[in-house]
């Protein structure tokens, strides 16, 4: 219930963030909503001894549209991306899966970047980074670079987010004429998935899967027989090809298997 | 170390020195004296701890005292004022039976006053959904539906007297 | 108007829901030090070694203990099994106490805790029944020689009869572990001075924890105060003697200060005792027309780690309610107590009632299938006639008050169109837009009221009477004082109905107080559906007494004859001259002037206590109906509607009782569909948090359509019955019939709870039970 103690930073700006991230290092952790990282420090699982809060860093909470693209300021709570009418109109898989992590308590808190930033293969947010091949913006010491969904998410609870960087925005390409759905399967609505997927199709398809591996993944196999014209059925039957469910108390491997190529099922007949 | 903050709770100010690691929910009842904010979990799922923070519901044991600082806290002893008359969502849960024990009350009259000041006359529906992140355990919810219902149907409150329906 | 029967609005709720309640954690004395336990990991260990050199350095704490510095007796439990206070050379469940920390303040306790390093040499593990009794199986306890600690073996078991009945249907049959889950989990504060002890705890039952601790530790009961303030839902689980509460008054002692432990969630999931963890075998005869010829019941209890007294009960409970509302010839019981490297299991909502109406209500509808008989019509060929009552059962516990089972039953078919759940059933079958929907029944029976002499004293009660004072102010106004501590169930709303009936007094000028031993003369607890139907008979029992010697003190206001008077909305008046009155309150003032009262009255008179008792158990029932779907592709379970009936007799708050049954019926889905207590082979819990152990929120849960029907108990002159664990005993069975009732078209015969998706798809892939 209580916390490890920390020495506690409030960064006002990202270059601060990053600069104090460049004192600190590896003892350092970024606190932005808080609804990742303080559980976690709250059962002991992770004790930083370094607290970087971004939270009051105004210019990190967005919704901006710039042409082909939406960015999102990696600050932007999960309430304003399920509430914006931009995202309602331009990327409605956003706006829509936004609406469905946590609770409302969580999502009044939780931000869009630590929850990418978590990497963890059972968040909600991820599977849409990988359908819509958003782009993420990732501040270091050397400036900003770019990195494609595809590399962001390297391992279990791992980004391409180094430990001197900062997640500063997420681009999404806007889906225009694209069909989506988004699917979660669980026991209780507050609950993490089970397995989940966002899919949008109509231009290039995007199937990101949720707690089908020990990363966000997409469902590649799915991804190309969907462009190939393969029916829904055949395309759902994929789902889970190339992919390695974890087994848990929640859900064995072959059954988040077939829920997961239920779930697409279900998407594509939605899309 | 410590950090100083200010944090605005049912309209007061509260200025203080606080460890960093201390949690809203923490702040509230140890510093602040106010005890009517509980704590049913420590994983963030029970939402006992829901204080409303500049206007939205949020779990306050989820919350660092520092995060808030400079913003306005409002905890189920800010509902009403001390002589009364109960806000309509306090009036609800007394007519339609909303609690036993009264552990998760708090966080189910700071979730529904949200609620309802989001959607004025929500469906059961919407009810269920948006206290998908509060527990009950004595209750099993129907009660708590029909008071959110009950406060939606009376903005205004109209209590009624102690015994006359029977 | 009689308030008896009355809708009324609690008078607990004002404080509650205004943020005023005072829960243990709310309570604040000036120098309180926190407590914090150092918790095993390992489920079987021998402890090698504690090093607490680095807690002791650390900042804000101000001693870490161990049995070795603390040498404390064994808390109070079954003879031979019990638990030490902190664990000495052997750990038996994760999560077991073997250190404590006292630090400034809890922050600086945890850290403390963090900060303790043991040193195991791990045990083997068992973790269930099936492989705590199996050959050469790991004992907890070496001096008893086997994890079978109690062995209670049948007279007859049957077997001619079953063997020679034309049908008989066997069955194995898991009763899941659960958590009680209070919201609030156990905290405590002792303050322990040199003029005694205060203690304030989250506790069902104020004076037996003030009976065992002062007797623990060695005080005179007048010198040992507990509060019971308000607290956080208890559901079975605050009445056992675990740790923390002998723990804090000793460390408060030692250090002259005050000690607070308030538990974490995570810690409460394994040091809270569970409940059910029960196995079963079941054989069940009966003739063509489905009529039940004989009963056989096997019980396996897990007891956990430590045997605690009401755990070790349990199949007592079970097996005395096996037969259910049903009039079965020949019925045969017998049972083991297991230990195993699990938290131990004692009471929960129910103890022990659940898992017998889980059983036979399972068992009736296997008679239904096998034979091809409506599962409704197979219930009533066997229900126990209204004119049977009482009706004397196989066991020397229970003899049936009174019920009316087929009045339940036939008002649940008045509340649900089964006809047309039927039809629809049918419709969905083959519909695959449609999920599969499954109506299941249970006519369920439990055992409740708790009171006559002996059903409690051994569990370890003083007695099994209730307490209540009645005590009138000089202003006419009354409090009643009761030893039923309630934890949510209205009790200062239902007595004060009570009691404004019997004492003629309004509503509002009633107080009801509890939980405090330095104030309440004496008490039990609640418990056992018990609150009620004996405490409340108690309030109006006193308040007869107190209105008979109040009429002395009005007659002679009024010069009339005590016998003549009526009192009633607060005025004494004489019969047929209703303008010759005087007030409550005249009558109460007057009561205390000597000088004013009649010679044969005693001033002060118009106080009274009395313990009462009841004759008899009583037998609360129902008859419920749920109706769950099924999804086809997924697995996924959900129960669409829930039809409730039920019978507890005299119904003192209708609002209220309506809440109680919703409360047991959540937690009765919850068993059914969600929740369970897992660990893996190591004996590690694998639902320790509200993360993995699912607690059902809000959008998880039907709305409950009610009815209801009253067969008054002749125990008690109100007639109730008790309606706490009525809720939890009903729905489990009512869920799993309905989910294998959807199932039947495949050959199931049995799904165990909970009914998960991923157990229904393995079901629905063909893999049948």
């Amino acid at each position: 219930m209580i916390p490890a103690k920390f020495d506690y930073k409030l960064a006002t700006s990202a270059e601060e963030a990053v600069s104090l991230l460049g004192e600190y290092g590896d003892e350092a952790k970024i606190l932005a909503g808080g609804h990742s990282l303080l559980p976690l420090m709250k059962l002991r699982l992770a004790n930083p001894e370094v607290i970087i809060d971004i939270g009051a860093i105004q210019d990190l909470s967005f919704i901006e549209e710039r042409g082909d693209h939406i960015s999102v300021g990696a600050l932007t709570r999960h309430r304003l991306v399920e509430q914006s009418d931009a995202l309602k109109e331009h990327l409605p898989l956003l706006a829509h899966t936004a609406g469905h992590v946590g609770d409302p308590q969580v999502r009044n808190r939780g931000t869009i970047g630590g929850s990418l930033c978590h990497g963890d293969p059972a968040s909600d947010l991820p599977a849409v980074v990988l359908a819509t091949r958003a782009t993420l913006v990732i501040s270091g010491p050397n400036g900003e670079r770019k990195v494609e969904a595809d590399d962001f998410f390297t391992e279990f609870w791992e980004t391409a987010v180094a430990e001197d960087e900062l997640l500063t925005e997420i681009q999404f390409p806007k889906q225009t004429g694209q069909q989506w759905s988004f699917q979660k399967f669980n026991r209780r609505a507050q609950d993490w998935a089970i397995v989940g997927c966002a899919v949008q199709h109509g231009g290039t398809p995007g199937i990101g899967m949720i707690n089908m591996g020990t990363t966000p993944v997409r469902a590649a196999a799915a991804e190309a027989a969907l462009k190939s014209g393969a029916t829904n059925e055949e395309v759902a039957v994929l789902a889970d090809d190339g992919l390695s469910p974890p087994s848990d108390i929640h859900g064995e491997q072959d059954y988040r298997r077939h829920l997961s190529q239920v779930l697409l099922g279900r998407a594509l007949a939605n899309t | 170390m410590t950090f100083p903050i200010t944090i605005t709770v049912n309209g007061k100010s509260h200025e203080m020195e606080v460890d960093p690691r201390t949690l809203l929910v923490h702040f509230l009842r140890e510093e602040c004296q106010l005890t009517g904010t509980h704590v049913g979990c420590d994983t963030s799922n029970c939402g006992a701890c829901t204080v409303l923070l500049n206007g939205e519901a949020v779990k306050s044991c989820t919350v660092l005292a520092v995060q808030a600082n400079d913003q306005e806290v409002q905890t189920v002893e800010g509902l009403a004022s001390p002589d009364g008359p109960y806000t309509p969502i306090q009036e609800g849960f007394r007519q339609e039976h909303g609690l036993q024990c009264g552990y998760c009350t708090s966080g189910m009259l700071m979730a529904g006053t949200a609620l309802l000041k989001e959607i004025e006359s929500p469906t059961e529906e919407e009810i269920r959904e948006h206290l998908e992140g509060n527990l009950c355990r004595c209750t099993g919810y129907e009660m708590i539906v029909r008071s959110i219902q009950w406060a939606a149907e009376h903005p205004d409150g109209i209590p009624v007297k102690i015994g006359e329906e029977s | 108007m009689s308030l008896v029967g009355a809708r009324v609005i609690r008078k607990e709720d004002p404080n509650l829901i205004s943020g005023r309640g005072q829960f243990v954690d709310d309570v604040k004395i000036a120098g309180t030090a926190h407590m914090v336990f150092v918790r095993s990991i390992e489920a079987h260990a021998r402890i090698k070694d504690i090093d607490v050199s680095a807690a002791l350095e650390c900042e804000g704490v101000i001693g870490v203990w161990t049995a070795t510095n603390l040498e404390l007796g064994p808390l109070p439990g079954v003879p031979g099994l019990e638990r030490p206070a902190l664990a000495k050379d052997k750990v038996r469940f994760v999560g077991e106490a073997v250190a404590v920390v006292v630090a400034e303040n809890r922050y600086a306790a945890a850290d403390g805790a963090e900060l303790v390093l043991v040193d195991y040499e791990p045990l083997g593990v068992v973790t269930n029944i099936g492989d705590a009794i199996a050959e050469n199986a790991p004992l907890l306890y070496e001096a008893v020689g086997s994890n079978t600690v109690m062995e209670v073996p049948s007279p007859d078991d049957h077997q001619q009869i079953i063997d020679e009945a034309p049908h008989s249907v066997s069955m194995h049959i898991v009763n899941n572990r659960c958590a009680p889950s209070p919201m609030e989990p156990m905290v405590c504060l002792a303050d322990h001075g040199p003029s005694g002890l205060t203690l304030w705890a989250s506790f069902q039952a104020p004076h037996h924890l003030r009976n065992t601790v002062s007797s623990w530790l060695g005080i005179a009961q007048d010198q040992c105060r507990v509060i019971t303030p308000d607290v956080g839902g208890g559901f079975g689980a605050k009445v056992n003697f675990t740790p923390e509460l002998f723990i804090a008054p000793t460390l408060s002692k030692l250090l002259g200060r005050p000690i607070k432990y308030t538990q974490t969630r995570s810690e409460c999931m394994t040091q809270m005792y569970h409940g059910r963890a029960q196995e079963q075998d079941v054989d069940i005869a009966f003739d063509d027309e489905g009529k039940i010829l004989a009963l056989r019941v096997m019980v396996y209890q897990d007891q956990g780690g430590y045997a605690d007294p009401t755990g070790m009960g349990l199949p007592a409970l079970t097996t005395t309610m096996a037969a259910g509302c049903y009039l079965i010839p020949n019925v045969s019981v017998a049972w083991k107590n297991v230990v195993t490297n699990t938290t131990p299991v004692a009471a929960y909502r129910g103890a022990g009632r659940p898992e017998a109406s889980y059983l036979i209500e399972r068992a009736v509808d296997q008679i239904a299938y096998t034979l091809g008989i409506d599962p409704v019509e197979v219930r009533r060929r066997n229900y126990i006639a209204t004119e049977n009552f009482p009706y004397a059962t196989h066991s020397e516990i229970a003899v049936y008050d009174s019920g009316n089972f087929a009045g339940c039953m036939n008002e649940l078919l008045n509340i649900m169109d089964y006809d047309a759940i039927r039809t629809e059933q049918e419709g969905n079958r083959d519909d695959p837009t449609k999920p599969l929907l499954g109506v299941g029944f249970a006519s369920w029976l439990e055992i409740a009221g708790f009171g006559p002499p002996g059903s409690l004293e051994g569990f370890g009660h003083l007695g099994s009477w209730e307490s209540v004072q009645v005590r009138i102010q000089p202003d006419g106004s009354a409090i009643i004082y009761t030893g039923a501590s309630p934890h949510g169930q209205g009790t200062v709303t239902t007595f004060a109905q009570i009691a404004s009936d019997y004492l003629g007094i309004e509503f509002d000028k009633i107080s009801v107080r509890h939980g405090d031993t330095a104030t309440i003369p004496q008490g039990i607890g609640t418990l056992g559906s018990r609150a009620v139907a004996v405490g409340g008979e108690g309030v109006k029992t006193a308040s007869m007494k107190i209105v008979e010697r109040a009429k002395k003190v009005a007659a002679h206001l009024l010069e009339a004859n005590p016998d003549d008077l009526i009192v009633e909305q607060g005025n004494f008046s004489v019969k047929g001259t209703p303008s010759q009155t005087v007030s409550w309150g005249e009558v109460a003032w007057t009561s205390f002037r000597p000088l004013e009262i009649p010679e044969d009255v005693e001033p002060g008179s118009l106080d009274t206590t009395v313990l009462q008792q009841v004759p008899n158990f009583s037998f609360p029932s129902g008859a419920y109906g749920c109706v769950v779907e099924i999804d086809k592709d997924t697995g996924d379970t959900r129960v669409r509607d829930m039809y409730l009936v039920d019978d507890c007799g005299t119904v003192i708050s209708p609002m209220l009782a309506e809440g109680q049954v919703h409360g047991g019926v959540a937690q009765g889905i919850a068993q059914a569909l969600y929740e369970e207590v897992k660990y893996d082979k190591n004996g590690q819990p694998t639902t320790g948090t509200f993360v993995d152990y699912l607690i059902p929120a809000a959008p998880e849960l039907p709305s409950f359509t009610s009815g209801r029907i009253c067969t008054p108990t002749p125990n008690n002159t109100l007639g109730a019955k008790g309606i706490g664990e009525s809720g939890s005993v009903g729905a489990p069975p009512a869920v799993i019939n309905a989910v294998v009732d959807a199932l039947r078209h495949l050959d199931v015969t049995h799904v165990d709870m909970p009914a998960t998706p991923q157990k229904i798809w393995r079901i629905l892939q063909g893999d049948k039970k």
